[in-house]
Formats: structure tokens, C-alpha cells, sequence
């Protein structure tokens, strides 16, 4: 195979600089694997480790810093048969944690080349993630009061299974690199090296001083057996693969007369758990069975399983516009919370609305009619309060007929639970 | 007749399967996340790829790989996390990636309120990558609009590989409603144009007549080269002012010159009306139906909805307003697109109305400033 450098575009690092040779045992490499240019994909990150994807005939992603591993997360979903290498140095490891981190625990089939060289080159020489606090770097005192991250041991414990820590100028560096790339998996290689441009120039870093540190760290190859799995791409086609077609949309045919051709506006008043928003969206659904259009506006706040929970809905044979509710022609009220949210507008009902409230409930002065309804008597369960109150409204012939509830349920509802549904609408509460 | 009932972000969803849509990546956020709750219902069993990244960076940063490798490609978020894709927004304008990214804008600034609606990104989509090139914006009024514009969005953004957003809000793509799928008149699917994978290949290059460029994706026989610094033609670093020029008004021109071929609109022209309301967005909804109560009082006035907000359809607002006495613009933010239209319609008057307080502007509010200013 033949290499893979781009003769037109030959590095250009500082005179020295451990990058190069990483360079030249990435081509080594590859023609190794016997890699075509067509097959490879070289994702580069910011700074002087950026350059790589320059010096090398393969497809070539050049993007921000510390999101090299966004691209090629995207890349090698898109196209699995690429070989993904990313190259970042120390920099794009620190501002780009995150991505590393769950790069590990997704443990996707791509090869991470850190080219560790304990600083920021390109930008002057600033501490970065790697930088040992006794150093001298382009940041004044500040790694002083920096502990160094080890990746490796950070992405082993992230879920990381190949990982080799290695010296630039270790013999073994091209044969560990195949591994790395051969590897069904995510691997990582923190490759130390000598910025000679900047971090060689106040502080003694050489081939030799690195060996000696290296050999002092804690070994790394426990974590092929701890973190050994599916390869994340593999497995999630797999999954994929075992799900079943999402239904298209729900259309409606219109079947039922509903018991008036006028706009028709109703509000659910409740609070979180009491299937407010599932009632609004019975409402709607028995409005289309009459071909009616419908709006559901919902206001609810931010907490689960606490607070609010608002429902207004609109019923109209024309289209509708503004979604908010002026005048309701009814108002289910079944919790002080939603109460609370629409007092002015309970205290404007004109005498022809139609309230139905939980028995309880504290309702500002009104000049609507106010219907009590029992559901403690009755043993409706909190969570039916909302749709037992539409079969109230239903059986009264206000905004629905019991027809187009019944239709509606039977839309959304499958089985026992439409049976346990209509149960709940046969309760009479009122 | 059959009425289907959806909330805009399942109709956005539903448009962006209908236009090709075969990726996604989004980060769950209050009012964005039941976009991504519908793409990961749809798009696995149906062959596409649909991920939760670990942060709204690296989310688009995933979709902007799988548009490089050939797919339709699409994100979601709101305003907190419109913020963090900013840098890679001007990666996907500079360096050309195809991308349909909608904002479902809620109440801010920052956090702000998750549950609450807001058009209040409305030039921070604009402005809110470094560099200042124009983008395309879409703001959809309705759930058919949120269906057909975003088809109309994954169109452009492959026609003239660049980001598009759609500037929904809280208010549409958390509401329900029906409509008739049947009925839709939809856009036919476009897709990028590809270059001769047996021709010599540049990926930036492109002529007067052509200024888009003809796209590889990476990982087909032909190397393709991607890069976000400043690239000649052939995708490599250039300094050359010349080079770099002339790049930059072809990222300035390939979209403004072609702005008329996707300006949409809405426009009800009421005989013997004075007025002229501009609104855009849910808002207005409101304004339509503020607008036939006043005609119903022997009061005409008229509407344009503008669905294309960038780039601005100066040509559009200029016609329109022409025949009217009065300019009135109501938007749901403290008076962002009214600035546009106040630089189109110089040296005029415009009368504004704008709310930010959580809640829709609703119609007796947008009668009262139509009928008093
Ligand atoms: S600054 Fe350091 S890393 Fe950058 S090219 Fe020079 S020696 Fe290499």
C-alpha cells in the first residue's frame, strides 16, 4: 500500500516537534492496515494537532475546538464502514470533557489520537488539562493550583476499553496504533510528546524524561476487561432493528353530530396527576369525530408531578385562530392550583356558563351555573376525576354528545384500557 | 374530510420525515423535547439514526457530521440552547453543511421560563453566529405550517447548504390542534445538489451561475475535504484577500439573491383598509382574528404574515406597505423584527406593539392598538 501524505502539503510543526512524528507513524499505519485514502476519515481538532487532516490524502474533517468527536460520533453513525481517527491535543481534551467522556461510555468504533504535550502550543504556551503544576508555562501561577488529569485513567473509568498511554518516540508506537484502529470499538491514545516551540522551552521534557514518567504511572490494561462490549454503532442497529414501525398520524372521520354548531370553549382547571391534559385531548378528539376543528392549549409549570395543570381547548366548525379562552362556555374545576391560575376570568362568567366542580373546591363569586360533582361517594380515583367530568359534560349535551366521547376514547384508548375508560363514564356523579 | 390532532413539535417532526429527514440529534429541553420524543419514536425502526448528545453542542455537532456524510439532517432546542450551538452555526454557515435546526422559543433571557412562550430569538437567530452572513428563518404560524415549512426548510437548506431554522415557540409546538394532512398542498423533496463523483473534485467551488457548490459526501470513492477556517475552493487554508473575498460574497449572495424564490407569506388585503398590520409567528393568530372583529365593525384592515423573516423580503414589505396609510407591527418580544421593518419603510412611521410577559398577545389587545396606535 502506498502512503498516504500529501507530497503537496508537507508538515509544517516547529523544527522538533513530536507531532511530526506522530505524523509519519499514522501514514506507517495506515499503509499497514492497507488503508485507502477512500475508506479513512481523519477528524482533526484546534491547535497544532489541528493540522493533521492537512498532511494526509483520506477525507478530512476539520472543525471546532473540542467537538472533534461530535463530527465523527455523526460521521460514523452515518457511514459505520469509514475508519474514524480523531486527532486533539491536551487543549481540545480539556474544553472538550464532556464529549470525551461520553465518547467512552458510548464506546463507538472511532480511534482518539491525544497528542499530550502538556500545553497550549499554538496560543502561547498556557497550562491546559495535562500541564504538571510544577511546570513553567504561559500562565503565570496558574497550574500551580491545578491537579493534571491522567486521561487514560479518567476514560477508563468513563467506560473506556482500549486505551495506551505511549511516548512519541517509543519504538511500539505504529504496532500499538494498528491496535488501537483494528479495535471494535472507542480507543485511546495518549501519545506524550515535546512541544519544542513552547513547553521545551522552560521546562526539561526529552524522549528519556518521558519514558521515566510514563513507567511510574499506574497501568491501564485492566480496563480492556472491565469496559470490553458491544461496539455502540453495532448495537444500536441492532436494537433498531427490533422495533416495531411507529403508526402514522391518527386521522378522524367525521361520524357523529355534535350537540352545537357554535365555537365552543371549555376549560380544565386542576392540578399535576389528575389527567387534565389527557382529558383536553379527549375533548379535541371527540370534536374531529363531529368534524369539528379543535385547539388544546395547555399551562402548566415546570415541576412533575406538583402543581397546575390547565387545559384550553377551543371547538369550532371554522378554523381557529387565537388558541386562548375569553368566555367559556364551560369550566371543569378540580383543583385549587388550576383555580388559582384564572380567578378574574371565574369572576367574569357570563349566567349561561356551565361550571363542573369536584365537590371542595372554593370558586371565586359567579354568576355561572355550578354543578357539584361527588367523586369520593361515587370512588372515582383522582387520576379519572378529569374524564368522569366529561361524561357529566357529555350526558348533559353541553359542547359533546356522549357519542363522540365514546368515539374519542375509543380512538385513544386500546383494550382494557378503554374498557376501565368507559367504566369510568358509566360512575354517575352528578 | 379527516381531522388529524398534533401538536406542532409531532407536526415538525412529521415534516422533517417527509422531507428526508434521516437524522437527528437533540438535547431534551422544555418546549423543544417532544421533537426529539417524535424523531426517536419514527426514525430508528425506519433506518435513520435519532441521538440524545451529551449537551446541545454536541448534539448539532452530530448532525453536522451525518450532513457531511450525506444525510438530511436535523436539531431541536430552545433559546438556552440556541445559545450553545451558536459557534457551530457559523461552522455550518462558513463551511456550507446542510442543517434544519428549530428553536422552539421560549420566555427568556437565558433560563428564563421553560413552559412559557416567546418570539424572542428572533434576531438572535440572525445575528447569533460570528461572522454576520445571512442565514434562512422560517416562523411558522400554525401545525400545517409547521409540517410544510420545515419541508420548505430541509429544501433550502439543501438547495443552498446552509442552516435553516424554524422559529417556533412554546405556543404552537405545545398546542394541539387539527387539521386535514390530506388537504396539504406539500413542497416536492429536494435534495443537494451532488457533483460528478468521476470528475476532479473541489468541494467549495462554484461559478457566477452556480454559486452553490456541488456537493460529496464523506466516505464516497472521491476524497472530500471539510473545514471550518477560512478555505479556498479545494477546502484547504488560504490567506489569499482575493480568494477570501470573493468566498464571502458568494456566502452573502447565494442566499440573498435568491431570497425572492423563498419569501412566503400570507396576505389578506381587506378593500378600502387604511392599515396594514405586520405580524408573524402565533401571534398572528391572534392579529387575524382581532382583524375580522374590526371588519365585522365596519373597520377593514390588513394583514401580512410574514413566514420567511430572514432574510428580511424587503421587496415584500415595500410592495405591501405602499398602498397603506398606516403601518402597524405587533410581535411577541420587546420590538425585534420591527427594527427590519422600520429600516425597509424609512423614513415612515410604524406604529408597534410587542409583549413579553409570558402569555399570548391576545386579539382585544391587537384591536385596541389597530383601532388607537
Ligand atoms: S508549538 Fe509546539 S506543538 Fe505546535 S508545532 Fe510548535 S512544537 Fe509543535
Amino acid at each position: 500500500m502506498d502512503s498516504l501524505l500529501n507530497r503537496e502539503r508537507p508538515p509544517v510543526f516547529c523544527p522538533g516537534c513530536a507531532h511530526e512524528r506522530v505524523v509519519a507513524a499514522l501514514d506507517q499505519t495506515l499503509q499497514r492496515l492497507a488503508l485507502s485514502g477512500d475508506r479513512v476519515v481523519i477528524v482533526s481538532d484546534i491547535g497544532c494537532s489541528g493540522l493533521f487532516d492537512t498532511f494526509f490524502n483520506t477525507h478530512a474533517f476539520h472543525g471546532l475546538h473540542g467537538r472533534a468527536l461530535t463530527y465523527a460520533t455523526g460521521l460514523k453513525l452515518a457511514r459505520p464502514e469509514l475508519q474514524v481517527i480523531v486527532t486533539m491535543g491536551d487543549g481540545g481534551l480539556g474544553i472538550g470533557g464532556a464529549h470525551v467522556l461520553s465518547t467512552c461510555r458510548r464506546n463507538i468504533d472511532l480511534t482518539l489520537l491525544v497528542l499530550n504535550n502538556f500545553n497550549y502550543g499554538m496560543t502561547g504556551g498556557q497550562c491546559s488539562s495535562t500541564t504538571p503544576p510544577e511546570a513553567r508555562v504561559g500562565s503565570g501561577f496558574l497550574n500551580r493550583l491545578e491537579k493534571p488529569i491522567d486521561i487514560c485513567q479518567v476514560a477508563g473509568s468513563a467506560g473506556a476499553a482500549h486505551l495506551t498511554r505511549i511516548s512519541t518516540y517509543d519504538d511500539g508506537l505504529i504496532d500499538r496504533m494498528m491496535d488501537a484502529i483494528q479495535f471494535k470499538g472507542f480507543a485511546l491514545m495518549d501519545i506524550w510528546g515535546v512541544c519544542p516551540g513552547r513547553y521545551a522551552r522552560g521546562n526539561k521534557l526529552s524522549p528519556a524524561s518521558i519514558e521515566t514518567e510514563l513507567a511510574q504511572r499506574p497501568p491501564v490494561d485492566h480496563f480492556q476487561r472491565q469496559n470490553t462490549r458491544a461496539e455502540y454503532g453495532a448495537h444500536y442497529r441492532d436494537e433498531a432493528a427490533r422495533l416495531e414501525p411507529a403508526a402514522g398520524p391518527l386521522r378522524v372521520e367525521p361520524r357523529h353530530k355534535p350537540p352545537t354548531e357554535a365555537r365552543c370553549e371549555v376549560i380544565l382547571l386542576g392540578r399535576a396527576g389528575q389527567r387534565i391534559v389527557t382529558a383536553g385531548e379527549l375533548l379535541c378528539l371527540a370534536g374531529a369525530t363531529a368534524g369539528l376543528h379543535a385547539t388544546q392549549k395547555n399551562d402548566y409549570p415546570i415541576t412533575v408531578l406538583r402543581g397546575h395543570s390547565v387545559s384550553e381547548i377551543v371547538l369550532a366548525r371554522e378554523a381557529i385562530g387565537f388558541t386562548g379562552i375569553d368566555r367559556p362556555r364551560a369550566v371543569i374545576a378540580l383543583a385549587a392550583e388550576g383555580v388559582a391560575r384564572r380567578r378574574r376570568m371565574l369572576a367574569a362568567l357570563p349566567a349561561d356558563a356551565l361550571v363542573l366542580r369536584a365537590r371542595g373546591v372554593a370558586l371565586p363569586e359567579t354568576a355561572a351555573t355550578v354543578v357539584d360533582i361527588d367523586f369520593k361517594t361515587n370512588r372515582v380515583k383522582a387520576p379519572d376525576w378529569a374524564l368522569a367530568t366529561l361524561g357529566v359534560l357529555a350526558r348533559r349535551g353541553e359542547v359533546i354528545s356522549a357519542d363522540m366521547l365514546r368515539s374519542a376514547l375509543a380512538l385513544r384508548f386500546k383494550g382494557r384500557v378503554l374498557e376501565a375508560a368507559l367504566a369510568v363514564l358509566e360512575k354517575a356523579v352528578d | 374530510m379527516a381531522l388529524t390532532l398534533m401538536e406542532g413539535n409531532e407536526a415538525i417532526a412529521w415534516g422533517a420525515l417527509k422531507a428526508g429527514c434521516r437524522f437527528f440529534a437533540g438535547y431534551p429541553i422544555t418546549p423543544a423535547t417532544t421533537v426529539y420524543n417524535a424523531m426517536l419514536q419514527r426514525l430508528p425502526p425506519a433506518g435513520g439514526i435519532c441521538l440524545q448528545g451529551e449537551d446541545e453542542i454536541a448534539s448539532i455537532g452530530f448532525c453536522l457530521g451525518a450532513s457531511m456524510a450525506g444525510h438530511k439532517a436535523m436539531t431541536a432546542t430552545s433559546g438556552p440552547g440556541i445559545s450553545l450551538y451558536s459557534e457551530q452555526i457559523s461552522f455550518a454557515v462558513g463551511s456550507e453543511i446542510p442543517i434544519v435546526i428549530v428553536d422552539v422559543q421560549r420566555l427568556g433571557p437565558s433560563t428564563g421560563s421553560a413552559t412559557r412562550g416567546a418570539d424572542g430569538d428572533i434576531q438572535f437567530l440572525q445575528w447569533g453566529s460570528s461572522g454576520g452572513l445571512p442565514v434562512i428563518v422560517l416562523a411558522p404560524v400554525d401545525v400545517r405550517d409547521c409540517i410544510v415549512l420545515t419541508m420548505q426548510a430541509f429544501n433550502l437548506a439543501e438547495r443552498f447548504r446552509c442552516p435553516v431554522f424554524m422559529a417556533a415557540n412554546k405556543e404552537i409546538a405545545m398546542t394541539r390542534e387539527t387539521l386535514d394532512l390530506e388537504a396539504l398542498d406539500l413542497p416536492a423533496v429536494e435534495t443537494r445538489s451532488m457533483a460528478d463523483p468521476d470528475a476532479p473534485f473541489a468541494p467549495f467551488a462554484a461559478s457566477p451561475h452556480a454559486p452553490v457548490p456541488a456537493f460529496l459526501p464523506i466516505g464516497g470513492k472521491r476524497l472530500v475535504r471539510q473545514t471550518s477556517s477560512t478555505h479556498g475552493p479545494d477546502g484547504y487554508i488560504t490567506t489569499a484577500p482575493e480568494l477570501i473575498a470573493a468566498n464571502q460574497d458568494r456566502l452573502m449572495r447565494k442566499i440573498l439573491s435568491a431570497a425572492d424564490a423563498f419569501t412566503f407569506y400570507d396576505c389578506e388585503e381587506a378593500p378600502g383598509a387604511r392599515t396594514l398590520v405586520i405580524s408573524y409567528g402565533v401571534t398572528a393568530r391572534a392579529v387575524s382574528d382581532a382583524i375580522a372583529r374590526l371588519a365585522a365593525g365596519g373597520n377593514p384592515a390588513s394583514l401580512l404574515i410574514l413566514k420567511t423573516l430572514w432574510p428580511v423580503p424587503e421587496a415584500l414589505l415595500r410592495a405591501k406597505a405602499a398602498a397603506y396609510e398606516r403601518i402597524v407591527v405587533i410581535e411577541m418580544n420587546m420590538g425585534q423584527y420591527v427594527r427590519e421593518i422600520q429600516r425597509i419603510l424609512a423614513p415612515r412611521d410604524i406604529v408597534f406593539y410587542g409583549q413579553m410577559n409570558g402569555e399570548l398577545i391576545r386579539p382585544e389587545k391587537v384591536q385596541e392598538v389597530i383601532a388607537h396606535g
